[in-house]
């Protein structure tokens, strides 16, 4: 797998073509529509896209758990079709939705689990209590996990994919109905695990999720990986980025939309707040945004707050869409909520 | 919830894993899945409730309802009628198969166990063999209850655990029909239905609660060719001491033929469901 002496680095994760239909009734979907993937060893790739655009599918078959209908897909250089176990051997998979079995303990999941991946009795009850205390779940080991908080479940699943420590790591929606702060630990310990060396293909919706910690993002939509690339070079593709200022009067601000319009040619947008004035920078109009702040200080209007913000992911979406991306529903007010009422 | 910090240096040390363990055999890890089974009996007892409410319900209502009626009195009839709602009670403890095997796929437990490195049967022959202690538990109680009430067998206890253990033989063959209505249903409770409704009639269509010889001929032809009446016939004869061979040995050719047939259509499902 590693004998590629001279050649370019092997890939952690390669695919090419993956095609995959649903058949459902008379109904056939193409849930994958010809998708290519490299990821290269130690790195974090994002794949970002709403509901039902094929992520998941995606996954499901690099992690052997579906059969693809076309193309071809190899995981630290096996196959995943026709060398499906020692895929299986290689990687971790974090669901969805917690799958661990809710009925039984923190500690017996991880038993059973150490026991499948080939530990034998002290070897196995030192491995699940190394876990549990990495994952901060010690004390919890010896409740049901159906008791557990949104987050502790999202812990002991992720250490049941560490079980093995896979080098390649499939989280699909590892944060999705996370609560803040239950969300910045599940990034934390992605880090670390990059850190050392394994390969993360992590799957959001989340557009702050894939730029925190993805080093490639893969967009994808109706079964297509429409655009990839860093999130800057995704952030370049869509335009030059927009300024946006806080004035200290706001009567001033039809003034200063004028002054904005003259310089950069573009018409300025007024926020909700009466303080607050964006205005887009035309492509191939970087160098005039320098002259923004002389033009509104000749002009009297004193301006406290400036700043000059790249595209969001939001807005790549939309370009290469036509269509914003859902509505960020679940990852704030209600799951915190959710959360504090356990 | 407080707050909980997790630790860069423990999680460092749990992913460094200086050795990997040699891939278990395939009875080891059908091994571990009966223990997951019987884990789940230890934290969920309610669900041998059911397993055990309805058979002494049964024997209870059959016996004194309508056993002076059928076989002159209740103390004769409960001869006949126990070894009979044995059979009925293990068999329809045999849908919980399904059931639970469906339950772990709506709730992606089984992904996990599909993308693990094992013999790929483990998952459903240990939740099988996990099973088998769910029907000998279901089977003592009821036998308890029979002797309580003035259940004799002439078989003595030789007799009793040979009916019981061809019993369990069947009821793992006749297990893998519900594995497959568990990987095919949409819902735990679809499988249950489905279930149910294929249980009634093989359960009520023979010789469990009367002899056969009054029904009408059509439904008589049903009853005598019903693989139940002759398991029923064997466990009865067992624990009278009267079996022949004969019986026995359809009961055990039936059951190596359904695993024959839906244990390997299980797993083609097992293998390329989505």
């Amino acid at each position: 797998m590693t004998d590629h002496a001279g050649g370019p680095p092997p890939l952690a994760v390669e695919a090419t073509g993956l095609v995959k239909h649903f058949t459902s009734g008379k109904k056939t979907t193409k849930a994958v529509d010809g998708v290519d993937l490299t990821i290269p060893h130690g790195s974090v790739f994002g794949l970002l896209g709403p509901n039902g655009a094929g992520k998941t599918t995606v996954v499901r078959m690099l992690a052997t758990l579906l059969r693809p209908d076309g193309g071809t897909a190899r995981v630290l250089g096996h196959d995943v079709v026709h060398d499906a176990d020692a895929v299986r051997g290689a990687v971790g998979l974090t669901g969805q939705y917690a799958s661990v079995d809710e009925d039984l303990t923190g500690t017996e999941n991880l038993l059973m689990l150490a026991r499948l991946y080939g530990f034998r009795g002290r070897a196995a009850t030192q491995r699940v209590a190394n876990l549990l205390e990495a994952f901060s779940l010690t004390d919890a080991g010896s409740r049901q996990v159906k008791t557990y908080s949104g987050g502790m479940r999202r812990r002991i699943d992720l250490a049941a994919s560490l079980v093995l420590s896979p080098r390649v790591l499939f989280l699909d929606e590892p944060t999705t109905g996370l609560d803040p702060r239950s969300r910045n630990q599940v990034w934390d310990i992605v880090r670390v695990l990059v850190e050392d060396g394994a390969t993360v293909l992590l799957t959001t919706q989340y557009l702050e999720e894939a730029d925190q910690l993805a080093d490639r993002i893969g967009v994808i939509d109706h079964g297509r990986l429409i655009a990839e690339g860093t999130s800057t070079e995704l952030k370049r593709s869509v335009g030059q980025g927009a300024v946006d200022l806080r004035l200290a009067d706001a009567t001033q601000r039809a003034e200063a939309a004028a002054v904005v319009h003259r310089v950069l040619g573009t018409e300025p947008t007024l926020p909700t707040d009466p303080y607050a004035l964006n205005a887009r920078v035309p492509d191939d109009g970087a160098h005039l945004v320098a002259q923004v702040l002389p033009a509104l200080g000749e002009a009297g209007i004193a301006v406290p707050e400036f700043s000059l913000g790249q595209p969001s992911l939001d807005e790549v979406f939309l370009t290469l869409t036509g269509e914003p991306l859902p509505a960020d529903e679940t990852n704030d007010g209600a799951a915190v909520e959710e959360e504090v009422a356990r | 919830m407080s707050a909980v910090d997790i630790s860069t240096t423990s999680l460092r040390e749990a992913v460094a894993l200086e050795s990997r363990p040699s891939r278990p055999s395939a009875v080891a890890s059908s091994f571990t899945f009966a223990w997951r089974a019987l884990l789940k009996i230890k934290h969920v007892p309610e669900q041998l409730f059911d397993v055990l409410v309805s058979p002494v319900i049964f024997t209870l209502m059959f016996t004194y309802l309508f056993g002076g009626a059928l076989a002159g009195s209740t103390d004769a009839y409960i001869q006949f009628l126990l070894p009979g709602i044995l059979v009925q009670t293990i068999i329809i403890v045999t849908v919980y198969t399904g059931y639970t095997l469906n339950t772990d796929i709506t709730k992606g437990v089984f992904d996990r166990f599909r993308s693990l490195p094992i013999w790929r049967p483990a998952p459903i022959v240990g939740a099988l063999m996990g099973d088998t202690v769910r029907y000998t538990i279901a089977s003592i109680m009821c036998i308890g209850l029979g002797l309580i009430i003035g259940f004799r067998p002439d078989g003595g206890v030789l007799g009793v655990v040979a009916g019981v253990a061809l019993l369990l033989v069947f009821a793992f063959a006749l297990s893998w029909i519900f594995t497959i209505l568990g990987l095919l249903l949409r819902t735990p409770n679809a499988v249950m239905g489905v279930s149910m409704m294929v249980l009634m009639p093989l359960t009520f269509a023979s010789n469990i609660f009367v002899d056969p010889s009054t029904m009408p001929s059509g439904l008589q032809a049903f009853v005598n060719v019903n693989p139940v009446s002759h398991l029923v016939t064997a466990v009865r004869g067992l624990m009278a001491g009267t079996a022949g061979i004969g019986d026995v040995t359809t009961v055990l050719i039936s059951a190596v033929v359904m695993t024959a047939v839906f244990a390997p259509i299980t797993m083609y499902l097992y293998r390329n469901r989505h």
